[in-house]
């Protein structure tokens, strides 16, 4: 079967393997929309799922039909250069009853002493009964001085029994990230959110969700691990309000390392007498016994250290 | 071949903990027994390396072993089984007994190593080993990853704390296969009446000293028909413990 023609360069061709399981024979299983450095580099629409340009803002609307079931939709992003800010809106419109994946990831590289920063806006509009697992994974690579940034928003709206899963991961090279999620759910509806983020030397990465449980036994299960390295620094807000007869659980873990900062401010709003809201905290550095445990199955303390953190942000 | 000369160890506080243990034993399974307190569980880190002596030296099968530390006496072939298993959020059962293996492990091994702690592979493989197992299940699990070592010499500091009476049954025919095979010798550090039945040799600990040592025949008796000997118990004065 010969493959659409895909137009992006090398570098891309490297981060979307990363960030999009992108297989460099088969291409892409399902719908995508290729952006790089700003420009689309390569479309394809699916009989269910409908990828067009948007005409007010940069960026794509995605439509995906009722009741679709088991297909995949790809919409990574990548800048290759330095002095590239790319600021790109995305829109997402599942069906009723819809239950797909949709793999977005965002890949900076920059060999230049400019910045280079991809913002991608994302909106998610779920309607009733539908089931969405987005992930989402960051990295960055390249040598120059130039700052790495990637600024995701994502604001997601649930109807009644939608469910929304984000699976999302910053692997490390940024050097500084704000991310924005926010969700508001109607009955019935739920979102669960695993959030990962390394970051080392200097790196700065901020993480704020407000989620609004508006409708009756909505739900939120939130969970965030992070490790902080050299002297970088991590931050997590999260504001969950439980506005309904409602279940809401939040949970942060942190390990620290070098002299890694993690700053972690959760947040639980109760305005209705059946919201139960919880939330659990832990940061700190790896715990001794762990590293004698590894080391006594015939591993150095490196190997070990390394062992705890691959497995505590898989 | 284990031999411990003039062992001496003292806590961070300064009390001696170990007060000059000599042991040389080349027995397929040893127990260590004797009082809370005695000293068993810090022998038991200073041969595993987990803790430093502050004075004596510890051979394996003839090489000075003393100034090695637990990843290096892990490669030498000494695997410790923790009293208090490890919680890891991230690390599953899969993830660990490679680890201890070094090498992948199929469906196969799994299920075989997980059957002689007697949990089942398909429930377990892909759990990790954190806060949401009981503390039965991860105990198994703990000395599971012992047995997938195949080492040398293994210790196990109390095995029989906090898992079932079906588990434990199957942990003591584990020793015995352990014991009957061709290689791999045993420390086992227990109070357990069954597993002291089953051992080459028995060595009481107490006071950070030896206070007995030699083949079971010989020791178990005289320890069983002195168990209230030793202690402060009702049954001495004619009550009921």
């Amino acid at each position: 079967m010969e493959l659409p023609e895909l137009n992006f360069n090398g570098i891309s061709a490297d981060m979307l393997k990363v960030i999009s399981d992108y297989d460099g024979i088969s291409g892409f299983k399902g719908a995508y929309n290729i952006r790089e450095d700003g420009q689309c580099a390569g479309r394809m629409s699916s009989e269910n799922i409908e990828i067009t340009s948007k005409t007010d803002n940069p960026g794509i609307d995605i439509r995906v039909k009722p009741f679709t079931k088991g297909e995949t939709v790809f919409i990574p992003a990548c800048v290759t250069h330095s002095g590239v800010e790319d600021l790109v809106y995305n829109d997402f419109y599942i069906g009723e009853g819809a239950d797909v994946i949709v793999v977005a990831g965002c890949g900076v590289h920059n060999d230049g002493e400019e910045q280079a920063r991809h913002n991608g806006i994302h909106r998610f509009f779920l309607d009733k009964g539908a089931k969405v697992l987005y992930k989402e994974k960051h990295v960055a690579t390249g040598n120059g001085g130039g700052l790495k940034k990637i600024d995701p928003v994502t604001d997601c709206f649930l109807k009644e029994g939608a469910t929304l899963e984000m699976d999302t991961i910053q692997l490390g090279g940024v050097d500084y990230s704000d991310r924005k999620t926010s969700a508001i759910l109607d009955s019935g509806a739920k979102i669960i959110v695993r959030e990962r983020i390394l970051t080392d030397n200097s790196e700065e990465a901020i993480s704020r969700f407000d989620v609004k449980l508006n409708g009756e036994d909505s739900g939120v299960d939130l969970v965030s691990r992070s490790v902080a390295k050299g002297s970088s620094h991590q931050a997590f807000y999260s504001v969950i309000e439980g506005n309904n007869r409602c279940t809401g659980h939040s949970a942060c873990d942190a390990i620290l390392s070098g002299n890694g900062r993690v700053d972690a401010q959760p947040a639980l709003n109760a305005s209705h007498v059946d919201a139960e809201l919880i939330h659990e905290a832990a940061i700190g550095k790896i715990a001794g016994e762990q590293i004698l445990k590894l080391c006594s199955l015939g591993l150095t303390r490196e190997e070990a250290e390394e062992k705890i953190v691959q497995g505590f942000l898989k | 071949m284990l031999e411990l000369k003039d062992l001496t160890w003292r806590s961070p506080e300064g009390e001696g903990i170990i007060n000059g243990i000599s042991i040389k034993t080349d027995s397929r399974l040893v127990v260590i027994t004797g009082p809370n307190g005695g000293g068993k569980t810090t022998l038991a880190k200073l041969i595993a390396g987990v803790e430093t002596p502050e004075s004596g030296s510890i051979l394996l099968d003839g090489e000075d072993i003393t100034k090695l530390d637990i990843t290096q006496r892990a490669k030498r072939g000494i695997a410790y089984a923790f009293q208090q298993p490890v919680r890891f959020k991230g690390l599953t059962v899969r993830d660990l007994l490679e680890l201890a293996a070094g090498e992948k492990l199929n469906e196969t091994d799994l299920c075989r190593l997980l059957s002689r702690v007697g949990l089942c592979a398909e429930e377990y493989i892909d759990r990790e080993m954190n806060g949401s197992l009981s503390g039965g299940e991860a105990k198994r699990i703990e000395i599971a990853t012992v047995l997938a070592r195949n080492a040398k010499l293994s210790v196990f500091d109390e095995p029989e704390a906090g898992i079932d009476l079906w588990s434990f049954t199957r942990l003591v025919e584990t020793f015995e296969e352990i014991r009957s095979g061709s290689d791999g010798k045993l420390v086992v550090i227990s109070h357990q009446e069954r597993i002291l039945s089953i051992a080459d040799e028995i060595i009481v600990v107490a006071d950070g000293r030896v206070r007995t040592a030699g083949a079971r025949e010989d020791v178990l008796p005289a320890l069983l028909k002195g168990e209230c000997a030793a202690c402060d118990c009702p049954k001495k004065n004619g009550g009921v413990c």
